[in-house]
């Protein structure tokens, strides 16, 4: 155990206090966790252990993985975690490649019309759209029932295309001067001078679009026919508002899934959160985000 | 070509242009192009002829609006449920972050750190079937209560019990995140002020009263007048998953009275006039609270 790093000019702390202190802490850490742990559980538990148990499950007495064979087995589950596997890996890397071409272009002096552009985009901060518009215009577009209407209405994040504008403004001016002496130009300087300095900021940047698409369901409800739903809308329909889950052969409406199968599906949902979280959870101590937070 | 016409420009500014070109179009697009899109507001719209052969009306569509009592009992819920937000949400990351910033032992702060972030990753989906699952009728709460011989409690899919509900649902969403622009001010104070207060024998609630308060005070009025002038702005998301479990008159709020008016009913010009009202009051509100921030010498939202 590390030692605790009080000053020496700092009073010791009254036992009250500590324990007044402790008490918060454990409430704040037992709020988030305990949730968390009874869907896992109850997910595991026997659909006859939930239901001698009216409905949920703290610990299992015999873990089964068959709620997960359900769910795994070829059908509406399946193949929605596909449609989100698959719209969040190519979403993320779309929105990051202009993400990363704008910030740069926006971050150095003297690009024709970067000054217009920049207030043009902090504008939309001021002024969204708005629902009807966007979703008439998609349909114009003639994106309705395509996975782009996932992606493209949402490619650029202002606050993420700050971040990454304000992280390469950081880099020093000399090493562009140094790398233009070499005669390296504007494509070659990004891709081997700014983005290998840039790796943090890229990663949370990409992991915040990452975790935006997998969570992503309302445009999926708004443009999506419901065979090619992803996995948070699935998620929605079937556990949210308990409609009974489709056999995906037939069409036919089965009643409405067990406990364990509802539960299932929400670990599945949450795992891949919490999977990248370590690795966000590692930049934000960096001050990656403070510091574009403050300017 | 306007890129090459201009005198002293090189190839340089010609990649950097180009690399601007996909980004740009997106917010030509997907921002102005759907904020023209607006005009349907003033329209009556006609699948067949499609937004731009709509035939005009005018302000009809406005004036609907502002007849609508559905209309305006979605305004006032949006109100009551912000000001509940700040009454009861905004208080709760300060005070979090004050707490985590007197632990002096770094681990076990890093750990309830990492801990309470992780909320603000899941989605809306996950954080009200979490909710659901702890406090519905079958739920953990409940059966805790009911194995104690208690009464149980009606929480999920009552309509009274709604507003208090959403705030929590936020609480335990957000407050942990929301800590991180309060540290991040708490980490600017010099130790040495501290240490000098000490020595001048300022206790704990002086030196919080003379050094930390003035240090987060600017970000403290920064964020309060954001949140004023989003006020029109209360989780659209958290409101739609649940608004039909309790109803309109608990969960309707202005963006859900768009969603069912528009996208559900149809009646796509009179719910763009009500998105609409939003958009014009919302900006206007941003920019009145940036006004009042800058007159009370502390830094805007934006120059």
């Amino acid at each position: 155990m590390t030692a605790s790093a009080r000053p020496g000019w700092m009073e010791k702390p009254r036992p009250i206090t500590q324990a007044g202190k402790a008490l918060a802490l454990a409430t704040v850490v037992l709020l988030v966790c305990v949730p968390f742990l009874v869907i896992v559980s109850t997910s595991l538990a026997s659909t006859d252990e939930v239901i001698a148990n009216g409905g949920w499950v703290l610990w299992p007495t015999e873990p089964t993985l068959d709620a997960y064979r359900d769910i795994l087995d070829g059908g509406i589950v399946t193949h929605a975690l596909g449609v989100s596997a698959g719209v969040t890996i190519v979403g993320t890397l779309l929105s990051l490649a202009c993400t990363v071409t704008l910030a740069y272009a926006l971050s150095r002096p003297g690009v024709l019309g970067g000054r217009p552009v920049l207030l043009l985009i902090l504008f939309t901060f001021l002024f969204p759209p708005g629902m009807i518009p966007s979703f008439l215009l998609v349909k114009e577009l003639g994106l309705l029932d395509s996975y782009a209407s996932l992606v493209l209405p949402v490619l650029v994040n202002v606050f993420n295309l700050v971040v990454l504008r304000g992280f390469f403004q950081g880099i020093p001016e000399e090493l562009y001067e140094a790398a233009r002496l070499d005669g390296a130009g504007d494509w070659r300087v990004l891709w081997s001078v700014v983005l290998p300095l840039s790796k943090a900021a890229l990663a949370v940047v990409g992991l915040f679009y990452a975790v935006a698409y997998w969570n992503s369901w309302f445009y999926a409800s708004l443009y999506l026919e419901s065979d090619h739903w992803p996995l948070q809308q699935v998620l929605r329909t079937y556990v949210v508002a308990g409609s009974g889950l489709t056999d995906a052969t037939t069409g036919e409406a089965t009643i409405t899934a067990p406990q364990t199968v509802q539960m299932a599906v929400l670990v599945i949902a949450t795992v891949p959160i919490l999977l990248v979280y370590p690795f966000l959870q590692k930049y934000f101590t960096k001050g990656v985000l403070t510091g574009a937070i403050k300017s | 070509m306007a890129v090459v016409r201009r005198k002293g420009f090189h190839g340089r500014s010609r990649t950097l242009f180009l690399l601007m070109l996909p980004g740009l179009a997106y917010f030509l697009l997907f921002h102005y192009g759907a904020l023209v899109g607006n005009v349907i507001a003033f329209k009556e719209y006609v699948p067949f002829d499609g937004l731009w052969g709509s035939p005009w009306v005018g302000l009809a569509n406005f004036q609907r609006m502002f007849e609508d009592g559905a209309f305006w009992a979605s305004v006032l819920n949006t109100l009551w449920i912000a000001v509940l937000q700040l009454v009861f949400y905004f208080p709760v990351p300060l005070a979090l972050a004050l707490l985590l910033h007197t632990l002096t032992w770094s681990s076990v702060r890093r750990f309830v750190q990492s801990v309470a972030y992780l909320p603000h990753f899941i989605s809306w989906v996950i954080v009200v079937a979490l909710f659901q699952q702890v406090l519905g009728d079958t739920g953990l709460l409940n059966s805790a209560l009911s194995g104690a011989g208690l009464h149980t409690v009606d929480i999920i899919g009552n309509p009274d019990a709604f507003k208090p509900l959403v705030v929590a649902q936020v609480i335990w969403k957000d407050a942990g995140w929301g800590t991180i622009i309060f540290l991040a001010a708490l980490a600017q104070v010099d130790e040495q002020q501290y240490e000098a207060a000490a020595i001048d024998g300022a206790g704990p609630w002086r030196r919080f009263w003379h050094v930390t308060l003035p240090a987060i005070r600017p970000v403290i009025v920064l964020l309060l007048i954001m949140r004023l002038g989003d006020i029109l702005s209360v989780g659209f998301e958290q409101m739609l998953l649940q608004r039909d479990a309790v109803g309109p008159e608990a969960a309707e709020i202005i963006d859900t009275f768009v969603y069912y008016q528009g996208i559900v009913g149809g009646d796509y010009g009179f719910a763009a006039a009500a998105g609409l009202f939003k958009g014009v009051i919302g900006a206007l509100l941003v920019y009145a609270a940036n006004k009042v921030a800058h007159r009370l010498g502390e830094q805007g939202v934006y120059k």
